[in-house]
């Protein structure tokens, strides 16, 4: 079966200056809405602590909202979570009581304010020196992951390669963060670890696509730059639609089937594939040819030893 | 020729997999319920425990499936929780307290497969239910307290030296001695020199000071010791609780990651692992003016503490004992029925004790409770501010010479004189700690977690298998084939590798290894499909197909893990697990679908002259 079948080239670069508009307006966009809405941080990185119970019957929030009002809770924030019967409960750090000694408080508030047998499912706390620190983390770690990255591609293809990988990454991680700012979903640790994994499977698609721009410089003699990217990506096309279609695939499997734990996971995941996808073809060609990449630069004076090498790989 | 393995290779490839399928079995086993008992404090459960344990069992007419003694630690297999239930209650009332009774949940692998080194995945906290706990160390208190231990070294050896001084004050991050004359300070100075090698040492010879300063390499020793020490005291006090394997970890420079599987009461569990109580006995100053103390006029060589009611009283500066001499405590009844907690000291402690109360029967003494709380507040590095509370417990008459056991009264309720036997014996921790963070997850949120998982991968799978065998046909099939391998290869390491825990995100990271996986397959046929049609025969189509996916595979997943590697090793509990599966994922998923698909590609179609692919 075929589902992409080019005779021609597709000509991907005379829309370059359509995608890259598209492409500003939408980072633009995402730091404006991360400036201003901000990220709706989840407990791991604000501190608090979380209660989720379930009820036998249909929560009445009100009456739990009430509940936890006449026992001093005025900050409680209750929520459905996943099904009618799931309630979770947020409260924000205080300095009173023993943090630690909330949870259990909270359950035996909501048992005799409901009346009702409830069953804990789940508590977290987190302490406010843990989420700074974990912030401070995440941070640190999404930039080690581009900067390893970075020095990688450089030193297996070239540096304009190189950067036009990571100003993709760049661009899928600002907007799958954008779209959390926008639709102000929690943004928790399983969300961060979505969005280094989107770096690494937009990273895969863009080396992809690097490796045959660099097979194709060195096959096709006389052409253009743009044109031996068109010819790349027509290429590679059929291969970015198909590994793109299973990986959704199984997202959207985590997505109605993982839970509401994993949502926010597959949520990001799912997005960051779509936007994957499109920088691949799209931001990390333009950027490696807007940077001036040409055959000269990546095959070097070094020609016959590169070809050894190939050679070699190819008993 | 083209498209051949040699016979050594395939063997390989399936041998390969036939290893990960093994190591994968005792999965399959499923669990059942157990109840484990083991000793505490030295003891160790023996065949007579399992003949009492046996004999407990029959007497209250529990069946059971098995019992057997493992490691010091005796196991029982139940077929229903109601009897684990049952009998955690009996064993617990009749086994006494040199034992702690855990419910547990044990693998049924096989003999032979255990013998092996066959287990089943280890199932993270959010599978399993239980609570984890992050613990911060309060190293400034731990610093603090080695300051003031040298400030009664150095008066000891400067005394024994017969060095005259005028004071030994500890500063702010130093320890100052003041001399009357610059010969005491000299020789002070030769002599700490020698005896003291990790401390910096200043000398001012106009205002006739020495300072004592401790290096840096001093510093992170104390702040080791103490991390260590509270993880082998905190240890002790999860022994105590009865829990069947639990973690208890170091992370970072001062972090604790505690983790109790299957502990559903935490409030229990909190109270006993952040409590920093420990006892001191000092005499009490009767010299001294307490009307006057109590208008902040306390003498020099006295403290003003209170009891419980708030009755204040004046108390010496130094201490005759403290608690961390303690090798037992019990918790009794005194002839009055009142609660006491019976003390036993190591040998050290109890000629302190003797010399200490000989030159002082008949003068009071007291027992001092002292707990850290945590404040809440930090301070400017960052660090969690704790307040130093401190309770009389009693004030007794020294009757007679104390030794290595003695009793101490007024703890309170019995529950708290039990409480306080308890910590006591499980030693009191160096440097106060504060419980950061806690994660609780309730059984049936874990049960529904591995459902939830579980048929998130069997659908994720289900999906990418039926389109890979539409869209590539049998080359499909071969991919799938592949997936599967990785699959088991997957289950088989992560069942090998001790530390590797199964989590919820983790069981993510395998749905999404499924989907990416296919991507190594993809490149390869779609090369196949690409050099087919610029006319190369079929036998070079394969032949070019890999070898010219294979560097591209190569980078791509090798970037993918310096992502998940990095995911590795900042996240934690979870987001760790999403991260091994990640990498393990991507390792097995390179073998399978390159090496194991040609294996299995050259076997059905290599070598042949064909005209035309399934593909």
């Amino acid at each position: 079966m075929q589902i992409l079948q080019l005779k021609d080239t597709v000509n991907f670069m005379s829309y370059r200056k359509i995608a890259m508009v598209f492409s500003a307006l939408l980072m633009i966009a995402s730091v404006i809405s991360l400036a201003t809405n901000k990220l709706n941080f989840g407990l791991d990185f604000t501190g608090g602590t979380l209660i989720e119970v379930g009820f036998q019957e249909a929560a009445d929030l009100e009456k739990i909202r009430g509940v936890m009002k006449t026992n001093g809770f005025d900050d409680a924030k209750v929520q459905l979570y996943g099904s009618s019967r799931d309630v979770v409960i947020r409260l924000g750090l205080r300095e009173d009581v023993k943090a630690e000694m909330l949870g259990n408080e909270v359950l035996a508030i909501l048992e005799s304010g409901s009346g009702q047998k409830v069953d804990m499912r789940r508590i977290e706390f987190v302490g406010a020196s843990v989420g700074d620190e974990l912030a401070e983390q995440g941070g640190l770690a999404m930039l080690t992951a581009l900067i390893c990255i970075l020095i990688y591609v450089a030193f297996r293809f070239e540096w304009r390669f190189a950067v036009g990988s990571v100003v993709a990454l760049f661009h899928d991680v600002l907007l799958t963060l954008g779209l959390f700012s926008v639709l102000q979903l929690e943004f928790d640790l399983t969300v961060l670890a979505a969005i280094l994994a989107v770096i690494g499977y937009s990273l895969n698609d863009t080396i992809v696509v690097s490796d045959r721009i660099r097979e194709n410089f060195r096959k096709i003699r006389n052409s253009e730059s743009e044109e031996v990217i068109n010819i790349s990506l027509t290429q590679t096309l059929s291969r970015t639609f198909i590994t793109s279609i299973t990986t959704l695939l199984v997202l959207a499997a985590l997505f109605f089937q993982g839970g509401a734990l994993i949502h926010g996971f597959a949520t990001a995941l799912l997005f960051g594939v779509f936007v994957g996808t499109y920088s691949s073809i799209y931001v990390a060609s333009l950027v490696a040819l807007g940077l001036g990449i040409s055959r000269e630069d990546l095959i070097p004076e070094v020609i016959e030893k590169e070809g050894a090498d190939q050679e070699a790989m190819m008993p | 020729m083209l498209n051949k393995y040699p016979l050594w290779k395939t063997l390989m490839v399936a041998m390969v997999v036939a290893f990960g399928a093994l190591y994968a079995t005792p999965n399959l086993y499923g669990e059942s319920p157990a109840v484990q008992v083991s000793g505490l404090r030295g003891v160790e459960a023996d065949t007579a425990t399992l003949d009492r344990i046996r004999a407990q069992l029959e007497k209250n007419k529990l069946t059971f499936d098995s019992i057997a003694l493992e490691n010091g630690q005796v196991l029982t297999r139940f077929s229903n929780t109601e009897d684990q239930l049952k009998a955690r209650d009996v064993l617990d009332d009749n086994l006494g307290k040199q034992f702690s009774v855990a419910l547990n949940l044990t693998p049924n692998t096989p003999e032979w497969l255990a013998a092996i080194g066959g287990t089943p995945m280890k199932k993270g906290l959010d599978l399993s239910g239980g609570v984890s706990f992050l613990i911060e160390v309060n190293m400034k208190e731990a610093i603090n307290k080695a300051k003031t231990g040298m400030v009664s070294d150095f008066r000891g050896d400067l005394r024994n030296e017969k060095i005259r001084y005028r004071s030994v004050k500890e500063s702010n991050d130093a320890v100052n001695v003041v001399f009357r004359k610059i010969e005491d300070l000299e020789a002070a100075q030769s002599l700490l020199k020698k005896r003291y090698r990790d401390l910096l040492l200043t000398t001012d010879d106009d205002k006739l000071m020495l300072t004592a300063k401790m290096t840096k390499q001093k510093i992170k020793v104390i702040r080791e010791y103490a991390l260590e020490q509270n993880i082998t005291i905190i240890r002790n006090r999860v022994n105590e609780l009865g829990v069947a394997e639990p973690l208890v970890q170091r992370q970072g420079k001062k972090h604790i990651v505690i983790e109790l599987p299957g502990v559903q009461d935490t409030a229990t569990a909190k109270e006993i692992l952040s409590a920093t109580a420990t006892i001191e006995f000092r005499l009490v100053d009767t010299e001294g003016d307490l009307s006057n103390a109590l208008n902040g006029r306390v003498p020099a060589n006295s403290i003003l503490l209170r009891d419980k009611d708030g009755k204040p009283s004046l108390l010496k500066k130094r201490v005759m004992l403290t608690g961390d001499h303690i090798t037992d405590a019990k918790s009794g009844f005194d002839e009055y029925s009142r609660p006491q907690v019976n003390i036993s000291l190591d040998s050290a402690g109890g000629s302190k004790m003797s010399s200490g109360t000989k030159s002082n029967i008949g003068k009071p003494m007291a027992t001092v409770f002292i707990e850290y709380k945590t404040t809440d507040k930090k301070d400017a590095e960052g660090n969690l501010i704790f307040e130093k509370h401190q309770e009389i417990i009693s004030i007794a008459t020294i009757q007679s010479r104390l030794g290595k056991s003695f009793r101490i009264t007024g703890a309170g309720s019995p529950a708290e004189a039990h409480n306080l036997a308890l910590l006591l014996r499980a030693g009191a921790l160096v440097a106060p700690i504060a419980i950061v963070e806690e994660r609780t997850v309730g059984p049936t949120l874990g049960a529904e977690n591995v459902r939830l998982g579980f048929e998130a991968i069997l659908m994720g799978f289900g999906l990418v298998f039926i389109f890979m065998m539409i869209y590539y046909r049998a080359f499909g099939v071969v991919a799938n084939l592949a997936l599967g391998a990785n699959l088991v290869l997957i289950v088989g390491i992560m069942s090998l590798i001790p530390g590797a825990t199964l989590t919820l995100p983790g069981m993510a990271g395998i749905v999404l290894t499924v989907g990416m996986a296919v991507d190594a397959n993809v490149l390869i046929f779609e090369r196949i499909r690409e050099e087919i049609r610029e006319g190369k025969t079929i036998q070079q189509a394969i032949h070019q197909g890999y070898d010219a996916a294979f560097s591209t595979i190569i980078d791509a997943n090798i970037t993918t893990l310096i992502a998940a590697l990095i995911l590795f090793a900042i996240g934690t509990g979870p987001v760790k697990g999403f991260a091994i599966t990640l990498s393990i994922g991507i390792i097995t998923s390179m073998f399978t679908s390159v090496v194991g698909t040609r294996a299995v590609v050259n076997a059905i179609w290599g070598g042949k002259r064909l005209d035309k692919l399934p593909i």
